[in-house]
């Protein structure tokens, strides 16, 4: 059950390895501490299936690869009141945006007839639409805090996440930075 | 009023002039650079393309200072000081210029440092956290740039290149080889090695990798290294470029 007077967090992972949510579990015994002040709404590690219409904090993991990406984004936008770019395909597109430098035709080949042994071919069904161009996801929509890392430490989104349920805002740049 | 000439080891007289850093008062000699001079006094100016020991380029303007009484900023590392200069090395504009310096250059080319071989130690991705740039506004320009990994030792990865010519200037003024050199002019702009040619057919390279170790970033790297390996060794430079001009 939700308590009102904890912090709301919503979290999900776009175009990305799930390591930066993996680093979140690194928290280990921190995330007894975090239970009591915060309520995780939704999230990859939760079971709730739809994100609640006005959360406190929301963070993404991952790029902008996909139309099922972009929708993800705008509505964590518009019912998170703080948004959080997690790790460097958030916050830059890291290694998804690698294939921007390919024909999307040659990608498509690359990840399901060239390097595929047992029934080679493209997927018809059931995959979201590919954008042309992977994006970080402040190029879609405005994120109001920039984690780096890859992944960021567990003792950095610890930082962010204490910092936060103070009531101030966190500078992450002195703990994380690209690639790390 | 400038100082009294002192002489240096080569003999020359030199007058020393005295300036304002941030607020402190300095004594310098009159052809040293802004750069030479904030160094020498611990006080930290960012720079890229600059490199103790090579001729100055002044390209990357990182280096950007504000003087009193100039219209313009200037870089510090071409910018030699005079008598009563008043220099300022942080202000909120030149941050802000040296933040967009950042971006750009990330946009510009394949700076993923997650999986390049100079992660954690590359002076690119130093600056990026040293200036505070956190994220890129422009947009990423995605263009492809060539790998040349034809020397038999060493890799050039044009993706990862800055453009500070520092392999150029180790090339010709330390080894005396000169096999690098620019060509191209804007985004067209790259490092070549001899007329163009594969690096591995270069009939001017000694193989001798100063440019690989003077290289700020994983464009130019020995063969065989994996995310996060190479790393770079850049500490003989002032020491041959001495020997080289006493001669």
């Amino acid at each position: 059950m939700s308590d009102s007077a904890k912090i709301t967090l919503a979290t999900a992972w776009l175009d990305g390895c799930s390591g930066c949510h993996m680093s979140f579990l690194d928290l280990d015994q921190r995330l007894i501490e975090l239970a009591e002040k915060v309520d995780i709404v939704y999230s990859p590690i939760v079971d709730t299936k739809e994100l609640p219409r006005d959360v406190d904090v929301g963070i993404l993991e991952g790029a902008v690869s996909t139309e099922e990406n972009l929708q993800v984004a705008r509505r964590f936008r518009e019912r998170c009141k703080f948004l959080i770019s997690l790790g460097d395909c958030a916050v830059s597109g890291n290694v998804p945006s690698m294939r921007n430098t390919f024909d999307l035709d040659d990608v498509f080949d690359r990840a399901f007839v060239e390097t595929v042994q047992t029934q080679p071919g493209r997927p018809t069904e059931s995959l979201p639409t590919l954008l042309r161009t992977v994006v970080p996801i402040h190029h879609v929509v405005n994120v109001d805090l920039f984690v780096q890392g890859c992944p960021p430490s567990a003792d950095t989104i610890w930082y962010v996440l204490t910092e936060l349920i103070a009531g101030r805002t966190p500078d992450p740049t002195q703990l994380t930075r690209f690639g790390a | 009023m400038p100082g009294p000439p002192v002489t240096t080891s080569t003999g020359m007289k030199v007058r020393v002039v005295t300036l304002k850093i941030n607020e402190h008062d300095i004594g310098a000699r009159e052809t040293d650079s802004i750069l030479d001079v904030a160094q020498a006094n611990h006080i930290r100016i960012p720079s890229l393309c600059f490199l103790e020991g090579l001729s100055t380029w002044g390209a990357c303007r990182l280096c950007v200072v504000e003087i009193e009484g100039y219209p313009r900023p200037v870089s510090a590392c071409s910018t030699t000081v005079s008598e009563g200069m008043v220099i300022t090395t942080h202000s909120d504009r030149l941050k802000r210029y040296r933040r967009t310096i950042l971006e750009l250059l990330f946009a510009e080319r394949n700076h993923v440092c997650s999986v390049c071989v100079s992660n954690g130690h590359c002076e690119l991705q130093d600056l990026a956290a040293e200036c505070g740039m956190d994220h890129v506004r422009v947009p990423y320009r995605n263009q492809p740039y060539a790998v040349d990994s034809t020397h038999e030792m060493y890799r050039v990865d044009h993706n990862r290149c800055v453009l500070c010519t520092r392999c150029v200037r180790v090339c010709d003024e330390i080894e005396g080889a000169h096999t690098w050199d620019v060509m191209g002019r804007g985004i067209e702009c790259q490092v070549i090695t001899d007329m163009n040619q594969p690096w591995g057919d270069s009939s001017s390279c000694t193989s001798c990798g100063k440019c690989v170790q003077v290289c700020p970033t994983g464009a130019l790297v020995k063969k065989g290294t994996a995310a996060g390996e190479m790393e770079k060794h850049d500490e003989f430079l002032p020491y041959l470029a001495q020997m080289r001009g006493n001669r």
